[in-house]
């Protein structure tokens, strides 16, 4: 079997190569009950950062999504602590000085560019850092759309920000005041409180358990 | 048209908007192709005191770089603070192993090579387009307003980056007179207008921002003009009540509406001024 070894936490593992770096570390003997999630990247919970062998750089990623190479250095962050204010989006206005009011570290932001080298989704983070600055919520919200939360970028940025939670914010704005509303939706739901579909809702209320659980399996799915 | 790189900061995109409306309308007339840089930062607004603190200078490096990556040799701002910061930034990476480190920090970067001049909208009104060009441009003339040149700090100090004599500047005076206007005795147009104490310390921003606002007044003004957007926030949020309620603009606004742009403070202020439109002799009343 073709083999690596890597270090996690410190201490040398022989693992099959083609491992992700998750699987390695089960592979290792340990039981991950944090630092885990959906194995499929996008639930963020696995972020990991580690060393190569003869290079100065320190890389972040998902440890499901990464595969392990010889020599690796391997640590789990498996929580980010990072400051959220509360906030009532409903009191909030989608301006340019909203984010700042709430994280005014933004402002500490000295563009050194390390949160963008973190990102395992490949995100620029830093313009996103920038967009925030300059209050371009909807900016923000489309540059940060496929953030998983990991909180990598976090960890790493000397000025301290909270990445993740100035991105959710923004993206709530942006959902619930920058974008247009979508008029069929509010057609079906006007449809739906007139009781276009009495019928039908009608029947599946009035289901007992067994039928509608079949119904829900027999279900057509859209491909 | 002439290609000018243009590095607009954090508040000419959100509160100073104004001041890049006007400012890029004149522009273009003059025959300038303005191009935003790519991907700009903010310009690093306070810049660092400390002699060492190299850390402070990669963002505005940053900006010089995205401008070498245009093919450009220099770039324009039109606020007095990102113009300080861009200007100090590109004489600090003048030294070699300054540039060399900030440039092994930046490694995902292509290397920053240095010789990007910063120009500020005064000195490039001053040095590459000429007063004397300017009333030509004139569509609507300020036509004898009289106006309260503010300077404040940013734009003076220190010495090296000083857009003009940081003792007895003119340029802005000599702008505003080729449009029209009639520049006022200002004892205190380079005062500091107490910048981000505003944050802290309202009280001596208040202070302040009332004597200014009183010379300005003493001299006869009807309007103050600025080109930094902290201390138009200041003059205009952080006045103590029984301050002159004087109108501060940009200077880009007044350019603006100059050279033919909407700005209703202004056309509001030259009602009743005699003959408008008629372009009024230069003359210094200062
Ligand atoms: S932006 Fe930050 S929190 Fe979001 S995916 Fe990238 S590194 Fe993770
Ligand atoms: S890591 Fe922090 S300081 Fe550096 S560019 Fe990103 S947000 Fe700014
Ligand atoms: S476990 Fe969900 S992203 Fe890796």
């Amino acid at each position: 079997m073709n083999e690596v070894t890597v270090f996690i936490m410190g201490k040398g593992y022989r693992v099959p190569a083609g491992l992700t770096i998750m699987k390695a570390m089960e592979y290792a003997g340990y039981r991950l009950t944090r630092g885990c999630g959906c194995r499929g990247g996008y639930c963020g919970a696995c972020a990991t950062v580690y060393r190569l062998k003869g290079d100065y750089r320190l890389y972040a990623d998902l440890a499901c999504q990464t595969p392990v190479q010889d020599g690796m250095y391997i640590a789990q962050l498996p929580f980010t602590p990072a400051e959220r204010p509360p906030y009532a989006l409903q009191d909030l206005a989608p301006e340019g000085q909203t984010l700042l009011a709430l994280f005014p570290e933004l402002a500490r932001c000295v563009a050194c560019n390390t949160c963008t080298k973190a990102c395992p989704q490949k995100l620029e983070v830093m313009d996103a850092v920038q967009a925030a600055l300059r209050g371009d919520i909807r900016q923000v919200a489309e540059l940060t759309f496929d953030c998983v939360s990991c909180g990598l970028c976090t960890m790493r940025c000397p000025a301290e920000i909270s990445h993740h939670h100035v991105w959710q914010l923004a993206r709530r704005l942006n959902g619930a005041y920058l974008t247009p509303r979508a008029k069929h939706v509010q057609e079906r739901v006007q449809e739906i409180a007139a009781r276009k579909f009495a019928v039908e809702l009608d029947a599946f209320m009035s289901m007992d358990r067994d039928v509608l659980v079949a119904a829900y399996k027999a279900r057509e799915i859209e491909a | 048209m002439k290609r000018l790189a243009y590095f607009p900061g954090c508040a000419m995109k959100d509160q100073a908007r104004p001041d890049e409306a006007g400012t890029l309308h004149a522009l273009a007339l003059l025959g300038y192709e303005i191009a935003e840089i790519p991907r700009w930062n903010c310009c690093g607004t306070v810049y660092s005191l400390a002699q060492d603190d190299l850390m402070r200078h990669v963002g505005p490096v940053r900006n010089l770089l995205r401008v070498q990556g245009m093919g450009e040799k220099r770039v324009l701002a039109l606020c007095a603070m990102c113009y300080g910061t861009l200007a100090r930034s590109a004489r600090f990476v003048q030294e070699p192993e300054r540039l060399a480190r900030i440039n092994a920090f930046l490694d995902t970067e292509e290397d920053f090579r240095g010789g990007i001049g910063v120009v500020h909208l005064l000195t490039l009104l001053r040095d590459e387009v000429g007063y004397e060009k300017l009333p030509s441009h004139v569509k609507q003339s300020l036509n004898g307003l009289k106006v309260a040149t503010y300077y404040g700090c940013m734009l003076l100090r220190p010495r090296e980056f000083a857009v003009d004599d940081p003792d007895r500047p003119e340029v802005m005076e000599r702008v505003l007179e080729a449009l029209g206007a009639v520049p006022v005795p200002f004892p205190e147009r380079t005062e500091c207008c107490g910048a981000y104490l505003t944050v802290g310390r309202k009280d001596i921003v208040e202070e302040r921002v009332g004597r200014i606002l009183r010379s300005a007044r003493g001299g006869g003004a009807d309007l103050v003009v600025t080109t930094c957007p902290l201390c138009q926030f200041n003059l205009t949020e952080r006045r103590p009540p029984e301050a002159p309620p004087l109108p501060v603009l940009y200077l880009g606004q007044v350019l603006g509406w100059a050279f033919g742009a909407d700005e209703p403070t202004i056309a509001a202020l030259l009602v009743g001024q005699p003959t408008p439109g008629e372009p009024v002799s230069s003359g210094g009343a200062r």
